[in-house]
């Protein structure tokens, strides 16, 4: 069971890793402000959410793993209004310069 | 298990680092704003995989601390870049 356990740390971990890196990847390479804010989210969302989704089995008590649970729902609600601003900042420069 | 989880932490820092040149290249506020929001959530998600691995609880807390923080940044920002624009009355009609 705690061969599973690690296991499943371990696949989602890296699959978080690897959303960073196309994150990254993506803030670097992509042409204009609203693709990387795409790139960006994808980052913060599925990267984090799969580093706190591993992480889950290794912590030791319930309430440990509700903060990680908590950290990734703030994470989310900040990161979504974040984008909608953002992006409805660039529309707005964009229209009326 | 600690050594993964430390070098996953270790590669998350060295993407967000990678990531900085973003605010060095641009060419808005916005993009360099961007590199600085995926510098809050790879700090955080090395935060929360090194507070598991060395099983230092404070650490969680830290990270939950850089995520309100964040998020601050952010709106502070959005709230700064649109603010000529919303006291002006012209463009009421849009929000």
């Amino acid at each position: 069971m705690s061969f599973v356990l690690d296991l499943w740390t371990v696949i989602a971990v890296a699959a978080g890793a690897i959303f960073f890196l196309a994150g990254t990847t993506g803030l670097l390479r992509f042409p204009d402000a609203f693709t990387r804010l795409h790139a960006l989210t994808k980052a913060d969302n599925l990267g984090l959410g799969l580093v706190v989704l591993g992480l889950l089995p290794q912590v030791d008590s319930v309430s440990a793993g509700l903060k990680l649970l908590c950290i990734w729902a703030l994470v989310l609600l900040s990161g979504a209004t974040a984008s909608q601003l953002v992006a409805r900042a660039l529309l707005r420069r964009d229209t009326h310069p | 298990m600690t050594d993964f989880l430390l070098a996953a932490a270790i590669f998350l820092l060295a993407m967000v680092a990678l990531g900085l040149v973003r605010i060095l290249r641009g060419p808005g506020d916005a993009d360099r704003m961007m590199a600085a929001q995926l510098l809050g959530t790879g700090g955080i998600a090395s935060l929360l995989l090194a507070g598991t691995a060395t099983g230092e609880a404070a650490t969680i807390d830290v990270a939950l601390t850089l995520a309100l923080l964040a998020a601050f940044a952010s709106f502070a920002f959005v709230k700064a870049q649109s603010a000529p624009t919303l006291d002006d009355s012209v463009q009421e009609d849009e929000r």
